[in-house]
C-alpha cells in the first residue's frame, strides 16, 4: 500500500501510437513530507500509517499545536496546507521528514483516487435523483416537483431514505482502478486515465488500487 | 487554460504539417491498419471547417465521390495522419463552408486564391 496527496489540475488527452485518444486527468501529486510514521508494532496504535503534508500555507495561519508536529523538519518554516493520513498494510519504511514524490508510482500501475465532488448546492429531485417530473402541457401542474412521497393513513409516515430535494455534491468519493498513463517526475505530475471527482484545483488522495 | 496542461498539449502538437486554411483543397495521407498490416490511404477534398485549438484541433474535409458527399473529421495532431499536401488554396469569405452541402456542380466550386 502506498499513497500520495495531490491536487487535480485538469483534463486533456494523449495520443497513443495507434492514433487512439486516451483521456487523462493531470494530477499534481506530491512532493509530500512525512509528518509522522505510525507503526503498529512500535507505537501500539493498532494500525500502520503515514501522516503526510502537501502544499504550503503561511506560518502565521497555522496554530501552534499543529506547528509543533513539524518540529525537526523543514515544514516548521513552511507548513503544509493539507495534512492527511494514509493507511498502510505494513509498517512504514519512511521516517519523519522524508519526502515522497510522484515517482513512487510507475507507468501502467493501477490506483484508486479519492476526491471531493463538485458542490452543487440545494438541488431539486430532478437534478439530484433523476426524477422525471411532470408534464409541461395538458394541465400538468407539477413540472419539476417530486409528486407523492408516500401512502395514506397506513403507514402514516414517510419512509426513511425517501429521495427528496437537498444538498448535492461536495461529498467524498473514490474512483477505483484507474490506470497511470504517464509519470512526470520532474514536474511531480501523474497522468491518470479517465476522470476523477471534484473541480480543478481540489485536493485528492492517490492510493495504490486495492482490487488489482 | 492551465499552464501545466498547456505544456502537455504543446508537446503533442505536430509541427511537420503544412498550414491548412478553410477552402483549401488538400490531400491527406491516412495510416490505415488492416489486420497487422499498415497502409496509406489517400483522401482528397476541401477543408470546410476547423474546430478546436491546440491538440484538440480538427478539420472537416469534404469530397464528392460518385455523386455522394463524404465528410471526414480529422484530428489535426493525430499520429494517424501521415502527411498533408495542399493542392489548391481557396479564396473564401466564411469560416465554415457548410453551404457547399446544398450545392452540386458548378456552384459548388471555390475560387482559387491568387497571390499566395
Amino acid at each position: 500500500m502506498k499513497g500520495l496527496l495531490g491536487k487535480k489540475v485538469g483534463m486533456t488527452h494523449l495520443y497513443a501510437e495507434s492514433g487512439e485518444q486516451i483521456p487523462v486527468t493531470v494530477v499534481e501529486a506530491g512532493p509530500c513530507t512525512v509528518i509522522k510514521a505510525i507503526s503498529k508494532a512500535e507505537d501500539g496504535t493498532g494500525y500502520n500509517a503515514l501522516q503526510l503534508g502537501f502544499g504550503s500555507r503561511k506560518k502565521k495561519n497555522v496554530s501552534k499545536p499543529v506547528l509543533g508536529q513539524f518540529k525537526g523538519t523543514e515544514l516548521a518554516e513552511n507548513p503544509p496546507a493539507t495534512i492527511r493520513e494514509i493507511r498502510l498494510a505494513d509498517a512504514p519504511e519512511q521516517e519523519k521528514g522524508d519526502v515522497l514524490t510522484a515517482e513512487i508510482f510507475e507507468k501502467d500501475e493501477y490506483v484508486d483516487v479519492v476526491g471531493w465532488t463538485k458542490g452543487r448546492g440545494f438541488q431539486g429531485v430532478v437534478k439530484r435523483w433523476n426524477f422525471g417530473g411532470g408534464r409541461a402541457s395538458h394541465g400538468g401542474d407539477w413540472t419539476r416537483k417530486p409528486g407523492s412521497i408516500g401512502m395514506c393513513e397506513f403507514p402514516g409516515k414517510v419512509y426513511k431514505g425517501r429521495k427528496m430535494p437537498g444538498h448535492m455534491g461536495n461529498v467524498r468519493r473514490t474512483v477505483q482502478n484507474l490506470q497511470i498513463v504517464q509519470v512526470r517526475g520532474e514536474d511531480n505530475l501523474l497522468l491518470i486515465k479517465g476522470a476523477i471527482p471534484g473541480p480543478n484545483g481540489r485536493d485528492v488522495i492517490i492510493r495504490k488500487a486495492i482490487k488489482k | 487554460m492551465n499552464p501545466v496542461i498547456d505544456k502537455i498539449n504543446k508537446e503533442q502538437e505536430r509541427t511537420d504539417l503544412p498550414e491548412v486554411c478553410i477552402g483549401d483543397t488538400i490531400k491527406v495521407n491516412l495510416r490505415i491498419v488492416e489486420g497487422d498490416k499498415e497502409r496509406i490511404q489517400l483522401f482528397q477534398g476541401t477543408v470546410i471547417a476547423r474546430d478546436g485549438s491546440s491538440v484538440n484541433e480538427s478539420i472537416t474535409v469534404r469530397r464528392v465521390s460518385y455523386g455522394i458527399g463524404i465528410e471526414r473529421v480529422l484530428p489535426l495532431h493525430s499520429p494517424k495522419i501521415d502527411s498533408i499536401e495542399v493542392v489548391n488554396r481557396g479564396d473564401v469569405r466564411r469560416a465554415k463552408l457548410y453551404y457547399l452541402r446544398d450545392r452540386v456542380g458548378k456552384s459548388a466550386r471555390i475560387k482559387t486564391k491568387i497571390g499566395k
